[in-house]
């Protein structure tokens, strides 16, 4: 244990996902070391995400206005939802330029072992989006591991009485990933080679 | 098990349970082995799509694995890393399709690491009840909750807390008897029944004594509601014996 405000931020790091006691240790020690400007920077970065970022009030991407530059961009088409886990799938999808839709983040997969029932994602959010008939296609691009495909499945079985084409991803993505990790090609040909769900 | 320097390598069988993100790309990975109990160890870069370890080291996956561990135990200080692993069933390839088995799996699992709270400790019945289990909701010849509802009452059975569903669990009084006692031990007569006990159905009696010595052709031709009854009380007897509840039942549907 350090003292005060060294084990404030040891402790405040070591909240972050994938940051372990050890690896906060060291990057508190990193900004102790580091030029007071780097860390105002940082600092200032911070607060100001948090000021001006907010979740799009339609598909729950990122923004910074009421609408994300996604669902505000009139050219995307709006008979396609692409259903993502979250915002960092947008990006890696938009990365293979195969999708010219709109999107749907989830906020995260179904995963009761962790508390994570369907009523904890967006999942009210997409049924109220496919009420009025205007979507033909859902794509279901939840991460190609079992909670993603469980999300998956679960998904499918509650749109199946709306009538519409419900694909998942081409199996060319290797299951246990993290979608973002996927690289443009794979993913690109993932899209074109969806398939239609059958539940 | 082999020893060589400081480090040694270790062979098993085992169902994984749960994996957790770490870092970058790794994954900490929870598994139930056949000879040393509840194990935790690092696989490294298997979210990397191009990882094929990944897929084998999904919850679910019945494998044959080989830990690495720089002490001279599995469990010591350090997690071990995962080295080689191959599949020996995908059972979550196949239930993940249907969200109901899918459901009564995780809840399966979960159940399993919380009586095998030991890591290290051997569970081998634990072990060999939940490769059972699994296969049988894979298979998909009953259903999924009457699967599962069998396998947490012989959970509780080999971890010493069988109930019981015909004698009374206090005098021993032969069946059937009316009562239901979660605190008593299961079916109790009514000289022994304690203050707040249900009283199921026959039915739903016979069902639950059919599932705990897997007489599936009684369980089978059970009727809804009587199921529905048994799974009520399993949940409630399960709860009572752990000390915080399963999260997973809260997530099947009804
Ligand atoms: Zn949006
Ligand atoms: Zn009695």
């Amino acid at each position: 244990m350090y003292e005060g405000v060294v084990q404030d931020l040891i402790d405040e790091l070591g909240r972050l996902p994938g940051v372990g006691p050890k690896s906060a240790q060291r990057i508190a020690f990193h900004v102790l070391q580091a030029d007071p400007a780097d860390v105002r920077r940082l600092a200032a970065a911070l607060t100001e995400v948090k000021e001006k970022v907010r979740f799009c009030a339609v598909c729950g991407n990122v923004a910074q206005e009421e609408h994300c530059r996604i669902c505000a961009d009139p050219r995307r088409d709006a008979a396609v939802i692409c259903v993502v886990e979250e915002p960092k799938d947008v990006v890696a999808i938009e990365r293979t330029r195969e999708f010219r839709g709109r999107y749907h983040v989830l906020g995260g997969a179904i995963s009761p072992i962790e508390g994570v029932g369907p009523e904890d994602l967006r999942i009210r959010e997409l049924l109220a989006r496919l009420a009025d008939g205007a979507v033909t296609e859902l794509i279901l691009a939840t991460d190609p591991n079992l909670e993603g495909e469980a999300t998956a499945t679960y998904l499918a079985r509650m749109v199946k009485a709306m009538g519409l084409k419900v694909t998942r991803l081409a199996s060319g993505l290797p299951v246990g990933g993290d979608l973002e990790y996927a690289d443009e090609v794979t993913l690109g040909r993932a899209f074109e080679g969806r398939r239609l769900l059958d539940v | 098990m082999t020893h060589n320097r400081g480090v040694s390598l270790y062979r098993d069988d085992g169902i994984v349970l749960r994996t957790q993100k770490l870092g970058e790309a790794d994954r900490i990975i929870t598994l139930l082995t056949r000879t040393h109990g509840r194990v935790r160890a690092v696989a490294r870069g298997v979210r990397r799509t191009k990882s094929k370890f990944g897929a084998r080291l999904e919850p679910f996956g019945h494998v044959d694995i080989q830990f690495f561990s720089r002490g001279s135990e599995l469990v010591g200080r350090s997690l071990p890393l995962c080295t080689q692993v191959e599949t020996l069933a995908p059972f979550g390839g196949i239930l993940v399709h249907d969200y109901d088995r899918w459901t009564a799996g995780t809840a399966m699992l979960e159940t399993a690491e919380r009586f095998a709270d030991h890591e290290g400790e051997p569970a081998v019945q634990q072990y060999l009840l939940l490769v059972g289990a699994l296969r049988t909701l894979a298979a998909g010849e009953h259903r999924a909750h009457g699967v599962l509802d069998a396998f947490l009452l012989r959970s509780l059975a080999v971890n010493g807390y069988a109930p019981s569903f015909d004698a009374c669990a206090r005098c021993g009084l032969p069946g059937p008897n009316r009562f239901f006692s979660v605190q008593g031990g299961g079916a109790v007569c009514g000289d022994c029944k304690p203050a707040g006990c249900a009283v199921p159905s026959p039915e739903t009696m016979r069902l639950l004594g059919a599932l705990l010595t897997g007489d599936w052709s009684t369980a089978d031709a059970a009727e809804p509601r009587h199921c529905r009854e048994g799974s009520g009380l399993v949940a409630a007897y399960l709860q009572w014996h752990l000390e915080r509840g399963i999260r997973s039942l809260k997530y099947l549907e009804k």
